[in-house]
C-alpha cells in the first residue's frame, strides 16, 4: 500500500497537539499522584524525542506493559479504576500513552475528541473563574487543531495555511457557540443532585466542621483558610457578637469525644419562641458534602430556605447532601427562646449524662460550687469567672491531654482553644446538674473590603456551649469569650495579640497591603461568579424562569428547543442575506435582472447559465415571446459584452422597451390567441 | 472576412462529417494561434482533420509519426556535410511546415517531446547555435492514444499546459458514419477540397481574433471561473494564469468564428471544456469527486 500525504503527520501539527495536551493536562497535575505526572511526562518526552531525534517509538510489548502499569497504578492508588478520581487519572494516562502510537490523521482526530473530554473532566473538580478561563483558551486551541486536521485532509496538505488562521477560525467557531451556550445555561433543565450521579467517591473530600468533636479537630480547621460561605445581609448586619452560625449540636459524651445522638423516631419541630426583630440574609454556601447549612442563630421555622428543614435542636439542615454551591435566603431571629417551656425527661437525662469515671476533680470542684450557689444563673457566672480568674490562655497549640482531658485542662495545662473551653464548660454544668450541650459551627466572619459581603472561612470554626435554664430554655454560653473576649469581638486575629508565630500565615498579613486588597478583590470577583453562575441550580432556575413566565419542565424544554431553533434560523437568515447577489452596477444588468425576476415563475435562473440558454428555455415555454426575447437578449449582449459604441443609449432604450413588453406579457396569465 | 470564415467551415464539413463542434473548435484553436491536442483512438479522423485544415487554409502540411526511437534531430533537422560545396548544409526537419500532425506524441522519449514542445512555444528552432524561425502561421496538432499505455511517456502536466485545447473526436453520429460508408474514395475527396484561403489571409484572420472585444464584465467571468478551479476541494491545484489567458484567447476566436464583435459568456462556455479539461488535476478522488469542466460551468455564476 502506498502512503499518501494524508497519512503522514506533519511535525508542526504534532508539536501543536503535544503543546495542547500539556496545556489541558497541566491543571490535573495538581490533583493526580506524582507517579502519574511522571508517567505522562515520560510519554510526552518520548514522543518529543522521537520527533526531534528520531528515537524509535516503543514496540507493542512496551506499550502493553505501560498500559498495564497505568491500570495497576491507578488501581493501587485509588482501589478501583472507575469513579471520578480514578477515572480521570486513567483518562489522563491513556491520553498521554496515545501519543506513543499516533501514526495517522485518524489518530489525531481521536486525540482531539479525547482532548475535548479531558477539558470537560476539569469541571468535575473545579468551577472557579480561572478554570473556566483556562478551559475556554484550550477549547479554542483544540477546535483550531480540529480545523487544521480537517483542512489538511480536504486540501491534501497543499494549503499551507498558518496555524494562526486555524486558531482564529477555532475562536470564531467557539464565539459563535456562545449564544447557544447562554440559552443552554439558562434553560437546560438542572438536575437536582450532582451531575449524572457522581460516584460515591465524590464525597470523599468532606470539608468543614466535623460530625463529632474530640480535642484537636477544630484546630485543624482553624489553619484552613478556605471559604466556608459568604453572606450578604439585607439591612444592617447584627454585631459581631451575634454572629453564631449554628451547626451540629452534640449531646453525647464519652469522656473525650462529643457527638450527636442518632435520631430515632420522626423528626420533631423545635419548640421555638422568637423575640425582637428578624434579620434577613442571603448565603452562598460552598459545597461541604454534608447536610448542615450553618444558618445564623436562630433560623425562622416559618421562613425556611428552599430544600431545608430545622431540626429540634435548631440546626438548619439541607434535605439532600450539599454537593454543589448553594445560594439560600435565610431569616434569622437573633433573640429567641428554644425549649423554654420544659425539657422532656429523656432529653434532660441525655444532656446531664457524664461517663462514670470522668473528670473527678472537676466534679468535686463543681459540687462544691453548687453547694455555695444554688442559683443556676449565678453558677454559670461562677464557672465563667473561674476561667477568667485563673491563668487560662487561648492557644492553637495546646499541650497533649491524657486520659482525663477535662481535669488536665482545667487544673494542669490551662491552655487551649474553643473546643477545650466549650467541652470542659459543658462537663462542669452537667456535673452541677444543669442540662448542657456543645454546639459547633462558625463564629463571626470578616466583612469584605470590596463589596458588602461577609466572608466566613473555615478558620472561623468555633465551638460553644448551651445550658438549659428553666423558663429561659437553652442559653448560649461562650466560655471562650470569658478567656479571650477578642476572639469573639475581633475574630480569630484578635485572639492572638502577641506574635507567637502560631497564627496561620494568611491571618498574619496586614489587611492594608496591596496584596490583601487584591486578594479581597479576587474574593469578591469569585463571590460574584458563584452568585451569578455556579449557584444557578434547580431551585434558582425554577425561580428565575417562573418569573419570566416559564413554568415546569415541559415549558422549559419547549422554550429551549424554540430558542435554539430561532437562533439557528437567525444564523441561516443572516447567511442568506450576506450571500444575496449584489445589485448590479450597470443599467443593462439591472434591466436583465428585472426580466429574470419577472420570469422566475416560468424558468428559474441557474447560476452558470448564459442569457442565450436561459432565453431558449423561456422561449420553449412561451413560444410567442421568442422574437421579443431575442431582441432583448441581443440588446443586452451588445450593451454588456459588445464593443463600446455611440449607440449605447439607443440600445439601452431598446432593451428597456423589450423588457417592459416582456414583463407585461409574462404577467398575463394565458398567452394571447394565436394570430 | 466573415464570408471567408463561413466558406472555410463549409468546406471542412464536407470532409469531416458529423463533427461541427470539434471542427469549429479546431479552427478556433488555430485562429487563436494555439496548438491542439487530440486524445482519441486511431481511426476517428484525426489525420483527416489535420490534412483538411491544411488544405482548405492553403497551408503547408507535414506529418511526424512519433516512435520510441525518434530523435530530436529527426524532428528539427540536421546539418549534413556536402562534399560538393565542401560545407555543412542544414536539412530542415519536418517541423518546418505550417500545419504539423505530431502523431502519437506520447510514444517518443521526453527529449524528443520537449524538442517539439519548445519549438511550439518559441515558434523558432535553435540548432547548432543558429536560430531559425518557423514558418507562420504555425499550428501543431498532436495526438495521444489513450488506449495503449504500455511503453509510453505521458506528457507531464506542465507540457499539457502548452496546448491551447484538448479535444476528443469521438465516434461520428450514425447518419454521418453512414454517409462516410457511402462515399467512394476519401483520398480523392481530400484532394478535390478547394483551397479557400492562403497563409497571408490566415494571418490576417488571426489578427482579427485579437481585435474581438472582451469587456470587463466578461473578464470578471473568466476570473470567476479560474478562481473556482483554485477553490474547488476536488482539484489539486487551480489552473495557472496562462490558462486564464488561453481561455480568453480561445473565447475570442470562438466569438470571431461566430461573427460577433464582442465575446459573450456563451463563447467562454463553448470553449471552456476544451481549454480546461486537460488542465484540471484531480485531488484525491477518494475524498472529493473531481469536477468536470461542465460542473464548474454550472456552478459559477455569470457576473
Amino acid at each position: 500500500m502506498t502512503v499518501t500525504t494524508a497519512d503522514v503527520l506533519p511535525r508542526a501539527l504534532l508539536l501543536r497537539l503535544i503543546g495542547l495536551l500539556v496545556l489541558v493536562l497541566a491543571p490535573h497535575a495538581l490533583r493526580v499522584p506524582v507517579w502519574e505526572s511522571a508517567l505522562v511526562a515520560v510519554a510526552i518526552g518520548w514522543r518529543l524525542a522521537h520527533l526531534q531525534r528520531g528515537v524509535p517509538l516503543p514496540g507493542r510489548v512496551i506499550k502493553t506493559l505501560l498500559t498495564i502499569a497505568a491500570f495497576a497504578g491507578v488501581y493501587v492508588t485509588y482501589g478501583r479504576v472507575n469513579g471520578q478520581h480514578p477515572g480521570t487519572a486513567l483518562l489522563v494516562l491513556m491520553a498521554a500513552l496515545k501519543l506513543l502510537e499516533m501514526r495517522s490523521q485518524r489518530d489525531v482526530r481521536v486525540m482531539v475528541a479525547l482532548l475535548y473530554f479531558l477539558v470537560f473532566t476539569h469541571f468535575l473538580f473545579s468551577q472557579e473563574i480561572w478554570t473556566v478561563a483556562w478551559l475556554l483558551v484550550t477549547v479554542v486551541g483544540v477546535t483550531g487543531l480540529l480545523v487544521e486536521v480537517n483542512t489538511r485532509a480536504a486540501t491534501g496538505d497543499a494549503a499551507g495555511r498558518a496555524w494562526r488562521q486555524h486558531w482564529r477560525l477555532g475562536g470564531v467557531i467557539v464565539a459563535q457557540a456562545l449564544p447557544l451556550m447562554v440559552v443552554l445555561f439558562l434553560l437546560f433543565p438542572r438536575i437536582p443532585g450532582p451531575l449524572w450521579g457522581l460516584p460515591a467517591d465524590a464525597g470523599s473530600s468532606r470539608s468543614g466542621v466535623p460530625d463529632s468533636m474530640s480535642p484537636g479537630d477544630i484546630a485543624e480547621l482553624i489553619l484552613n483558610e478556605a471559604i466556608a460561605f459568604r453572606v450578604r445581609f439585607e439591612g444592617e448586619p447584627p454585631g459581631q457578637r451575634q454572629l453564631y452560625w449554628r451547626g451540629p449540636v452534640f449531646e453525647r459524651y464519652d469522656g473525650r469525644r462529643w457527638d450527636a445522638y442518632p435520631q430515632n423516631g420522626p423528626a420533631r419541630a423545635p419548640s421555638l419562641q422568637t423575640l425582637g426583630e428578624p434579620v434577613a440574609l442571603e448565603m452562598m454556601l460552598e459545597s461541604t458534602r454534608g447536610f448542615s447549612l450553618f444558618g445564623l442563630e436562630m433560623s425562622d421555622p416559618a421562613a425556611l430556605p428552599a430544600g431545608s428543614r430545622l431540626d429540634e435542636n435548631g440546626q438548619l439542615l439541607a434535605l439532600r447532601r450539599i454537593t454543589e454551591r448553594r445560594l439560600l435566603r435565610q431569616q434569622a431571629w437573633p433573640r429567641y427562646r428554644l425549649d423554654a417551656r420544659a425539657l422532656p425527661r429523656w432529653h434532660r437525662q441525655r444532656t446531664l449524662q457524664l461517663p462514670v469515671n470522668s473528670a473527678p476533680r472537676t466534679r468535686a470542684l463543681v459540687q462544691q460550687w453548687r453547694a455555695e450557689t444554688p442559683d443556676d444563673a449565678a453558677l454559670i457566672q461562677r464557672a465563667l469567672a473561674h476561667f477568667r480568674q485563673h491563668p487560662f490562655r487561648y492557644t492553637l497549640r495546646p499541650p497533649r491531654l491524657g486520659p482525663q482531658p477535662v481535669d488536665e485542662f482545667l487544673f494542669t495545662t490551662q491552655a487551649g482553644f474553643c473546643e477545650h473551653y466549650a467541652s470542659s464548660f459543658v462537663v462542669m454544668m452537667r456535673a452541677a446538674g444543669l442540662p448542657a450541650r456543645v454546639v459547633i459551627g462558625y463564629q463571626g466572619g470578616a466583612r469584605s473590603p470590596v463589596g458588602d459581603d461577609w466572608v466566613i472561612r473555615q478558620s472561623d470554626a468555633h465551638a460553644w456551649a448551651e445550658v438549659w435554664l428553666a423558663g429561659e430554655g437553652w442559653r448560649r454560653v461562650d466560655p471562650t469569650a470569658a478567656v479571650s473576649p477578642d476572639r469573639i469581638e475581633q475574630g480569630l486575629r484578635g485572639a492572638f495579640d502577641t506574635a507567637r508565630g502560631e497564627l496561620p500565615a494568611f491571618l498574619r498579613r496586614d489587611g492594608s497591603t496591596l496584596w490583601a486588597m487584591s486578594r479581597a478583590r479576587w474574593d469578591f470577583l469569585n463571590a460574584q461568579w458563584n452568585r451569578w453562575f455556579l449557584a444557578y441550580g434547580p431551585e434558582l432556575q425554577q425561580a428565575f424562569l417562573s418569573r419570566l413566565g416559564v413554568r415546569g419542565w415541559t415549558q422549559m424544554l419547549l422554550w429551549l428547543t424554540g430558542l435554539i431553533t430561532a437562533l439557528l434560523l437567525l444564523v441561516a437568515a443572516w447567511l442568506l442575506w450576506r450571500g444575496r447577489p449584489a445589485p448590479p452596477a450597470d443599467a443593462a444588468s439591472r434591466s436583465w435582472r428585472r426580466l429574470q425576476r419577472a420570469a422566475a415563475r416560468q424558468v428559474d435562473a441557474r447560476p452558470g447559465e448564459a442569457p442565450t440558454a436561459w432565453c431558449q428555455r423561456l422561449a420553449d415555454r412561451q413560444p410567442h415571446l421568442r422574437a421579443q426575447l431575442d431582441a432583448a437578449r441581443t440588446a443586452y449582449q451588445a450593451l454588456r459584452y459588445g464593443p463600446e459604441s455611440a449607440q449605447t443609449e439607443a440600445q439601452q432604450q431598446q432593451l428597456d422597451r423589450a423588457v417592459r413588453g416582456l414583463i407585461k406579457a409574462l404577467r398575463r396569465r394565458r398567452p394571447p390567441p394565436a394570430g | 472576412m466573415k464570408a471567408a470564415v463561413s466558406r472555410t467551415v463549409d468546406a471542412l464539413e464536407q470532409v469531416i462529417l458529423g463533427k461541427p463542434q470539434e471542427l469549429r473548435l479546431a479552427l478556433a484553436c488555430l485562429l487563436a494561434q494555439g496548438h491542439l491536442l487530440i486524445e482519441d483512438v486511431p481511426g476517428v479522423g484525426k489525420t483527416t482533420l489535420a490534412l483538411a485544415l491544411a488544405r482548405v487554409l492553403g497551408l503547408e502540411f507535414q506529418r511526424i509519426q512519433f516512435t520510441a526511437d525518434l530523435l530530436p534531430a529527426d524532428v528539427l533537422g540536421v546539418s549534413v556535410f556536402e562534399s560538393g560545396s565542401n560545407a555543412f548544409r542544414f536539412h530542415p526537419g519536418p517541423i518546418f511546415a505550417q500545419v504539423i500532425l505530431a502523431d502519437e506524441i506520447n510514444r517518443a522519449s521526453p527529449k524528443t517531446q520537449s524538442a517539439l514542445l519548445e519549438a511550439m512555444e518559441e515558434r523558432q528552432v535553435s540548432i547548432e547555435g543558429k536560430t531559425r524561425p518557423l514558418p507562420a502561421p504555425f499550428f501543431v496538432i498532436a495526438t495521444q492514444n489513450p488506449l495503449s499505455q504500455l511503453g509510453v511517456f505521458s506528457l507531464p502536466e506542465s507540457q499539457l499546459d502548452r496546448f491551447l485545447m484538448c479535444l476528443s473526436m469521438g465516434y461520428p453520429p450514425p447518419a454521418a458514419e453512414r454517409a462516410l460508408l457511402a462515399q467512394t474514395d476519401r483520398r480523392s475527396l481530400l484532394a478535390e477540397l478547394p483551397c479557400v484561403l492562403d497563409a497571408a489571409q490566415v494571418q490576417s484572420l488571426q489578427a482579427g481574433v485579437r481585435e474581438v472585444t472582451a469587456r470587463p464584465a466578461l473578464l470578471d467571468y473568466i476570473l470567476a471561473l479560474v478562481q473556482a478551479t483554485r477553490e474547488h476541494a476536488g482539484l489539486r491545484h487551480g489552473v495557472s494564469p496562462r490558462a486564464g489567458l488561453a481561455l480568453k484567447r480561445a473565447a475570442q476566436a470562438w466569438a470571431f468564428l461566430m461573427g460577433r464583435p464582442g465575446v459573450l459568456p456563451e463563447d467562454v462556455q463553448a470553449v471552456f471544456p476544451a481549454v480546461m479539461d486537460h488542465r484540471l488535476l484531480p485531488a484525491h478522488a477518494a475524498l472529493h469527486a473531481p469536477p468536470s469542466a461542465r460542473d464548474l460551468l454550472a456552478a459559477v455564476a455569470i457576473p
